[in-house]
């Protein structure tokens, strides 16, 4: 609980031209806990993971991993320090099958020439330490999977190259109820592996099932990070609307001036 | 704790069934990923209503023409192949094929060069044509469609500067002649065929055995048996045919043989097929004609791809040029003009390649290039006239368009793509 956080921003600040989007905002990620990230729309929950991700530069404020500043400049660097973005629209390759999506950019060779079996055994392992019995073959094509396939397909993508941070952004959106519990479940087995994952939701459902601690954004500033045991369902709600819940929250959100 | 209950694959070795894969290829027909079926079919019938009509579309020289008449088509629609996987199109692979075959005429008739300078100056030239148009589409963010079609008018111009307004130049190198006027001597024309089927087979059977022996699903005897055994057939058919004795006067003049055009182009598509079956650059081009974005979140060079993809249908389109040249025994303004690059496209759809990116493969080039072929000297025989000829190769284009939208359609509504 008390234990050094992977993934920590500070101060991070970020515009789009004259728009700030972020202001000041920290924000932590801990090894084998769910960082559920609630916010209304438009809050910045996805423009802060896609500063994480190294898409959007950073225009102020520090980023440490494993207690070290870094700096991540492309979704190539944050790759490397283990960090791994499911998005909003999973950006898998219909034409493709499931190993082809899990290994696309990354793909085993010996010599010049693919190494299908390899790719092909480690997507399988993948999967099934990931306990995912849901698919018929890992050489379907992505087109012919369900929402939730598909959603597992891009996790398990994300967790193939031994990443320590794995940032989910609203992975259950468009899930039926069935569905829904599979991705949770499967997002929690993430972390009782060690990671840590970040889970953008909207769903106060969700973020009460599977996450250790909340944060939430209103209106680009952090409202609150706390741990999700200590607050119930109507203070979550209050702060992603305020910005405020009594003594938590941005104290005086009328008069701020970035 | 899992909520579902299907289950995975057995993790035990164990062939794919036989029906499993014959059930596999009928259920993706009807999801509407037909591949070759439309054009394989279509060659069949077109060849048995033109037998039927036309005794002569079934002699040995007519069956040898129709390769040598294809020949340049289907190498250049492979070229384009590459362009509609990434989903865009190349309007001046035609024209570009010219330039280069004129670049190969001044090269040999008017610089004296020996024939592979000239070739390699045609291929180069194709390589630079296809960076400018990649660089334009993909740097730019230039429609393809207006890019090439202004490449398409720019390039006609420069063919008629490179043949000097218009006057032909004839080509004399024997061995550029030899590509579309020598066949192989029979013996050799056997050899090649032996090896390509053993190799063949070899590669199916070591790829079976590894799988079984890491314990992944493999292909079953029976299907490696079948492949192999369709592939031994028909090509040894083709190479008896172009074996027998096609000259009016034996005793005059002997002609037999496979004609040097089509290991050539058995060649290109053997390798480009592992380019992009086997490569990561292969898998990349059909990433990025199925989705730009994640192939750029996952870390693609999207628009080098893209370059590639316009470099090689060009260097292609050149090798089609030299192809041409070699056949009329010239070059001339109309070399890759009039309908060479509606015959090109035509051919890679009809073979099965998309015209919306992401699906094709080099072989349909082929296949589709047969067909146009079939269409033209089948016509011919018949006493068409071009105008007939050209109405019915767009109607097919159009066919084969439709055929590949409707497709589409259907694979989305089936969940397939
Ligand atoms: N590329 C951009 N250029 C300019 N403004 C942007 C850009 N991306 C996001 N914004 C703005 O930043 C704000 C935050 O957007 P963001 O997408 O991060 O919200 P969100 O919390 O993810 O919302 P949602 O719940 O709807 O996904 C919005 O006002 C949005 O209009
Ligand atoms: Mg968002």
């Amino acid at each position: 609980m008390s234990s050094q956080p992977v993934l920590e921003v500070r101060g991070l600040d970020k515009s789009f031209g004259p728009v700030q989007v972020l202001h000041d905002v920290a924000f932590s990620a801990h090894a084998g806990e769910v960082t559920a990230l609630v916010g209304d729309n438009g809050a910045g929950k996805s423009t802060l993971v896609k500063c994480l991700g190294g898409i959007y530069s950073i225009d102020g404020g520090e980023y440490l991993f494993d207690g070290k500043p870094v700096t991540v400049n492309s979704p190539r660097e944050a790759a490397t320090l283990g960090i791994e973005i499911v998005y909003q629209d999973l950006a898998l390759a219909d034409n493709l099958d499931i190993v082809q999506n899990m290994f696309l950019g990354r793909e085993r060779r010996s010599g010049l020439v693919l190494d299908e079996a390899t790719m092909e055994e480690m997507a399988a392992k993948t999967l099934d330490s990931l306990s995912v019995r849901t698919v018929k073959s890992i050489r379907q094509l992505v087109s012919s999977l369900s929402g939730g396939q598909r959603q597992t397909v891009a996790i398990a993508k994300a967790v193939l190259w031994n990443s320590k941070v794995v940032i989910l952004d609203e992975p259950t959106a468009a899930l039926g109820v069935a569905q829904t519990a599979q991705v949770l479940e499967l997002v929690r087995r993430l972390a009782d592996n060690g990671l840590a994952v970040v889970l953008i939701s909207h769903n106060m459902n969700d973020v009460f099932a599977v996450s250790d601690r909340v944060a939430a954004l209103f209106l680009g500033r952090m409202a609150a990070q706390v741990r999700t045991a200590d607050v119930t369902h109507s203070q979550i709600v209050e702060l992603i609307t305020s910005g405020r819940s009594g003594e938590l929250g941005l104290q005086n959100v009328n008069g701020v001036t970035a | 704790m899992s909520t579902t209950t299907i289950q995975k694959e057995p993790a035990a070795p164990a062939p794919s069934s036989i029906g499993g894969n014959v059930r596999g290829y009928w259920d993706r027909v009807r999801g509407g990923d037909m591949g070759a079926l439309p054009a394989v079919l279509g060659l069949v019938v077109l060849c048995s209503v033109f037998a039927a009509l036309r005794p002569a579309f079934l002699t040995s020289i007519n069956f040898a023409n129709l390769f040598t008449q294809g020949a340049a088509i289907a190498v250049i629609a492979m070229g384009l192949v590459f362009v509609l996987l990434i989903g865009e199109i190349d309007l001046s692979a035609g024209y570009a094929s010219g330039v280069c075959a004129a670049v190969l005429a001044n090269a040999l008739a008017n610089m004296g060069q020996p024939w592979y300078v000239a070739v390699l100056a045609a291929i180069l030239t194709g390589a630079v044509i296809g960076t400018v148009l990649g660089t334009l589409v993909a740097k730019l963010g230039i429609p393809s469609f207006v890019v090439t079609l202004g490449a398409f008018l720019g390039f006609q111009g420069l063919v008629l500067i490179l043949v000097n307004e218009g006057t032909n130049i004839a080509i004399r190198d024997a061995t550029i002649l030899a590509i579309e006027n020598k066949n192989l001597p029979p013996a050799l024309g056997w050899a090649f065929y032996a090896v390509g089927v053993a190799v063949y087979a070899a590669i199916q059977i070591v790829r079976a055995q590894r799988r079984r022996g890491r314990g992944l699903t493999y292909d079953p005897a029976a299907v490696i048996a079948f492949r192999v055994g369709a592939l031994a057939l028909i090509a040894g058919l083709a190479v008896y045919a172009l074996n027998l004795e096609r000259s009016r006067n034996a005793l005059l003049a002997s002609l037999t043989g496979v004609p040097i055009v089509v290991p050539i182009v058995v060649v290109l598509l053997v390798f480009w097929t592992f380019v992009l079956r086997r490569t990561a650059f292969g898998r990349h081009i059909y990433a990025v004609g199925g989705n730009a974005e994640a192939a750029r979140r996952a870390g693609i060079s999207v628009d080098r791809i893209r370059i590639s993809a316009f470099v090689i249908c060009s260097s292609m389109a050149a090798v089609g040029g030299i192809i041409a040249a070699s056949r009329d025994n010239s070059v001339d303004p109309n070399t890759g003009g009039s309908n060479v690059l509606l015959f090109a496209v035509g051919a890679a759809v009809i073979g099965g390649t998309s015209l919306f990116g992401g699906k094709g493969r080099v072989i349909d080039a082929v296949l589709g290039g047969a067909v146009v072929a079939v269409i033209n000297n089948g016509m011919g025989l018949m006493g068409y006239s071009a105008s007939v000829k050209f109405i019915v190769t767009g109607c097919v284009l159009l066919l084969a368009a439709g055929v590949d939208a409707l497709s589409r359609k259907r694979a989305a509504a089936s969940g397939l793509r």
